[in-house]
């Protein structure tokens, strides 16, 4: 108290010492959201916060940045009474974000998107030098490295990341939300976030931590405040924590966290693909001469660091990306090149990595979304022109039902729904497809534990029916509970191949990274 | 908890909730209307009354709004598809010639073909055949035309704001170019006179509409015409088309999310073509129907608007006004033509400038585009802002990319 200075946090704004949520409310059109929860952050505390999808994490904590408004209860800052009109007024306050969906602009560069909507002490005029000095200053301290001068585009997820906390840092963040911070990087990334993550606690910050991934809670928390349906389940210090007991209470019920698998019967070859080029966004070589070949009745696993051909190799057999060289035949049929239509014609089926931009229309009904290919169908349409909308919606609803996808209505749009339940929409559609292929591109990711469980469970038997997987994911404990074989990706090419037993996990980590 | 409870009464009242802010825009604009009258010493009630009186005051001011309406909505409804295609098409008023200049050359040599000389002038013939192949026609050059622009933009990248622009310029000139040489009237041939075309015979006219609520018919003495009741039956026609239909559904999934788009199989290229194609059309449709219907010739006074009367703009605003909706461009449309009407009548009763009447319609224009995109800006901050940074470039007015409105795209000029 006497002492002014322990107030300020390194980068000269002021600490906030406590900040507390307590009966919030919130509904939307079907939905509760929130109800009566009680949640609060202290400086210098890492507070984990879990929950299935759709609890309303992202809810909770986009009321304490101003999105969106409680119906009712109180926020307090530092014990006063706080209320949050905007982004622009939480950041006046010290509370920054980082979104689930980061919001940088693609063409501007690094200081440009730091400078965006900042006051400038030269009026209309932009202190870009200033800016980048400081944002210099800044990524010294937190070991946050990034070039000011470089465009967005040309940044890695990582790296666009560390713009977003940077800026947050920039505008004066002494509480920080970080919404599934962790889905999209790398483990490598992970590491490095989580330095920075303990660095800024230390000095002071107050940090919120959202993620699915029980290790990482369990790793980086102090405390976790699980939410289920909208409301508290508890708060817990976490060397409290295990992971069952986590798991358990954002399920309600015991979760099973490794599975049986039967022994793998594979038959018939559905898919191969012989010495396969493309190229990647950047005119670069995406894919080098790969060669693959996948059985009806098999889950082959594409291990590898993302970033090293897996989406080009996702998108070279689902058309839509140009093959410049090799060739990829589906069920005996030469199908390089191929327009997306006729893939899917045949049987293939796809859980496309972005799924936000690639798996859905987010402006669409969740019912419109639920026949992106088929709404031309002949039993989704009379004279193959008019849609009907009767019996898609009656096939969504039981989707729906079966996947225990969470929705107002099958009317509501896309883009209200939570994250993995966009997922879970996605899955359904495309197994609904009754595919004889199907990628799945980190079909988990940003996903909650119960419905991992249930979607590795879907894809086993999937397997088991006779489809042909390709299993695409970063997350090795995924590829190893599910995955027969296990291909390694490293700079487009295969590097290994390996059957999925007593798999010498060092060899494989080693491989991912180029190691012999 | 969060399991299905239907639509409630919150989301309705949410929407009805929409609908303030284009109020709020109105009357804003009228008040900054107000203050330019009171300054040129005008009485800015009186002035709006007779504003209103113009436009809906007496049977013929009806009429002579909706038969200003209705050109404005048959672009509408085009630009309705090209914004759901993602496509913003500017060009209306270039497709409008196209069609007009198509659908009059038919009409012309159909008319002589099958209408004896002394039948040309025969009070109520009709001739079914000529008249719908002008429609036709019309609609056919009007969507080369589009569709061009979108064709440009699908195979060679060229932005199609761009394009639509410059083929304004270009119907313009040819239709002067025609105007003055081989459609010229050859009655009028070497005099030097207003460019326009010969009169079409009476069986290649759109009939006059009147509605049988009185004695005489309602609007039986007015220029009211059958275009208004095609307009309105093709945006019930096209409301279905977009929502109800697997190529409306296309086009709308390429309009929003060209990835996903090609991922669910949709040819984005043919879309896009398809969506600039009929918006064409519809703008062609607008430009035969004011031949068929009203002028019955073609003619202009060589200005860029001389023939559209910038329907072909004012198009673009009644879209947007009517929240992209074909249905909800039918009373943006009749707005905007009472608007027009009612300028005239108030220029005439108080003798203000013109030029007056024309900022404070580009006013309301301006204040009602800005409210349309406050609310899309709202809707987006609703529903959180969950955009992710390297979502392909995305040009449509009803979107927002950016959480900054700094970034708006601004609204359109009317003419
Ligand atoms: N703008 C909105 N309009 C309507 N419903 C919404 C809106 N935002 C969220 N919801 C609903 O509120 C509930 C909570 O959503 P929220 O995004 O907070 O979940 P979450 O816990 O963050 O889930 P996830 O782990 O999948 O990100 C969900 O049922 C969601 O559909
Ligand atoms: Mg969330």
């Amino acid at each position: 108290m006497n002492n002014p200075k322990t107030h300020l946090l390194p980068t000269g704004h002021a600490r906030i010492e406590s900040l507390t949520m307590s009966g919030i409310v919130k509904r939307f059109p079907g939905v509760l959201a929130a109800d009566k929860i009680d949640f609060n952050v202290r400086s210098g505390e890492i507070h984990a916060l879990l929950g299935e999808n759709g609890a309303g994490k992202s809810t909770l904590m986009k009321m304490l940045y101003g999105l969106y408004h409680p119906d009712e209860g109180e926020i307090r800052i530092n014990d006063k009474p706080a209320t949050i009109k905007s982004p622009i007024d939480a950041i006046q306050r010290g509370i920054g974000m980082i979104h689930q969906h980061f919001m940088l602009a693609p063409s501007l560069t690094v200081a440009e998107n730091i400078a965006l909507g900042m006051k400038s002490s030269r009026g209309f005029q932009l202190d870009l030098d200033v800016v980048s000095q400081r944002v210099i200053e800044l990524s010294d301290t937190y070991n946050l490295k990034v070039d000011p001068r470089l465009p967005i585009w040309q940044l890695a997820v990582g790296e666009q990341q560390r713009v977003e906390i940077l800026r947050a840092l920039y505008k004066g963040a002494a509480l920080l939300i970080l919404d599934e911070p962790t889905a999209v990087l790398t483990p490598q990334e992970v590491a490095g976030l989580f330095r920075i993550l303990k660095q800024l606690a230390a000095d002071g910050h107050g940090l919120v931590f959202i993620s699915h991934k029980l290790h990482e809670v369990l790793e980086i928390s102090h405390r976790v405040t699980v939410l289920r349906d909208g409301r508290r389940v508890d708060t817990i210090p976490t060397r409290q924590a295990t992971r069952p007991k986590l798991a358990e209470m954002m399920v309600g019920r015991p979760v099973l966290l490794e599975y049986a698998k039967n022994p793998p019967d594979p038959r018939e070859e559905r898919l191969t693909m012989r010495d396969v080029s493309a190229l990647s966004n950047r005119g670069a070589t995406g894919l080098d001469a790969v060669s693959l070949r996948l059985r009806s009745g098999e889950i082959v696993g594409i291990a590898g660091v993302s970033g090293n051909g897996q989406q080009e190799l996702a998108q070279c057999i689902t058309g839509l990306r140009d093959v410049t060289a090799g060739s990829v035949m589906i069920n005996g049929r030469d199908v390089t090149n191929a327009p997306p239509a006729a893939l899917h014609a045949i049987g293939l089926s796809y859980i496309p990595e972005e799924r936000m931009i690639d798996g859905v229309i987010k402006e669409f009904s969740v019912a419109e979304n639920y026949v992106l290919q088929d709404h031309g169908h002949p039993k989704y349409t009379a004279a193959r022109v008019f849609m009907l909308f009767n019996k898609i919606r009656e096939a969504c609803r039981r989707a729906i039902h079966l996947f225990e996808i969470k929705t107002p209505s099958t009317e509501t749009l896309v883009k209200s729904l939570s994250g993995g339940n966009i997922q879970k929409l996605v899955l359904a559609r495309e197994l609904s497809r009754d595919p004889g292929v199907l990628i799945a591109a980190q079909p988990t990711r940003g996903v909650d534990i119960g419905a991992t469980e249930y979607i590795h469970k879907q894809l086993l038997e999937e397997r088991d029916k006779g489809t042909a997987i390709l299993l695409i994911s970063e997350d090795l404990d995924e590829i190893r509970a599910l995955s027969d074989r296990i291909a390694v990706m490293y700079e487009g090419r295969i590097v290994g191949e390996v059957v999925n037993e007593n798999v010498d996990i060092e060899q494989l980590g080693l491989l991912m990274t180029g190691g012999e | 908890m969060n399991q299905a409870v239907g639509t409630s009464l919150a989301a309705r009242l949410n929407r009805l909730v929409d609908f303030a802010p284009v109020l709020v825009a109105l009357l804003l604009a009228l008040l900054v209307s107000s203050v330019l009258l009171v300054a040129l010493n005008a009485d800015p009630l009186a002035a709006f009354g007779f504003m209103l009186e113009g436009a809906v005051g007496t049977e013929n001011a009806t009429a002579e709004t909706l038969v200003k309406a209705t050109p404005i909505l048959f672009v509408g409804i085009g630009i309705t598809i090209a914004f759901r295609g993602g496509m913003i098409n500017i060009g209306g008023e270039g497709q409008m010639i196209a069609g007009a200049l198509a659908g009059t050359t038919i009409a012309l040599a159909l008319g002589d073909a099958r209408v004896p000389a002394e039948m040309a002038k025969a009070p109520g013939a009709f001739d079914l055949v000529i008249v719908a192949s002008a429609l036709g026609g019309g609609f056919l050059a009007g969507a080369l035309y589009g569709g061009l622009a979108g064709f440009l933009k699908a195979y060679f990248g060229v932005n199609e704001i761009l394009s639509t622009i410059m083929l304004n310029q270009i119907a313009v000139q040819m239709m002067n170019f025609l105007l003055n040489g081989l459609l010229l009237d050859p009655a009028v041939a070497g005099f030097n006179n207003i460019p326009k075309t010969a009169r079409l015979v009476t069986a290649a006219q759109l009939p006059r509409l009147a509605l049988p609520l009185g004695d005489p018919w309602v609007f039986a003495r007015t220029r009211l015409h059958w275009g208004l009741v095609i307009a309105i039956a093709l945006a019930v026609v096209i409301y279905i088309f977009l929502w109800r239909t697997s190529l409306g559904y296309r086009i709308r999934a390429v309009g929003e999310n060209e990835r996903a788009a090609s991922y669910a199989g949709i040819h984005v290229k043919r879309q896009m073509m398809l969506a600039m194609f009929l918006a064409g059309g519809f703008a062609g449709l607008a430009g035969v129907v004011q031949v068929l219907g009203l002028q019955y010739r073609l003619q202009t006074d060589g200005s860029p608007a001389g023939f559209t009367a910038a329907a072909g703009f004012n198009g673009i605003v009644a879209a947007l006004f009517g929240g992209l909706n074909p249905i909800g461009a039918i009373p943006a449309s009749a707005f905007f033509g009472g608007l027009l009407v009612g300028a005239q009548k108030m220029q005439r009763e108080i003798g203000v400038p013109a030029s007056l009447i024309t900022a404070v319609n580009g006013l309301i224009v301006v204040f009602v585009v800005s409210s349309e995109i406050f609310i899309l800006q709202r809707s987006k901050r609703r529903v959180s802002l969950q955009e992710t940074p390297l979502a392909p470039a995305r040009a449509s007015a009803k979107r927002a990319d950016s959480p900054d409105p700094a970034d708006e795209p601004t609204a359109e000029e009317a003419g």
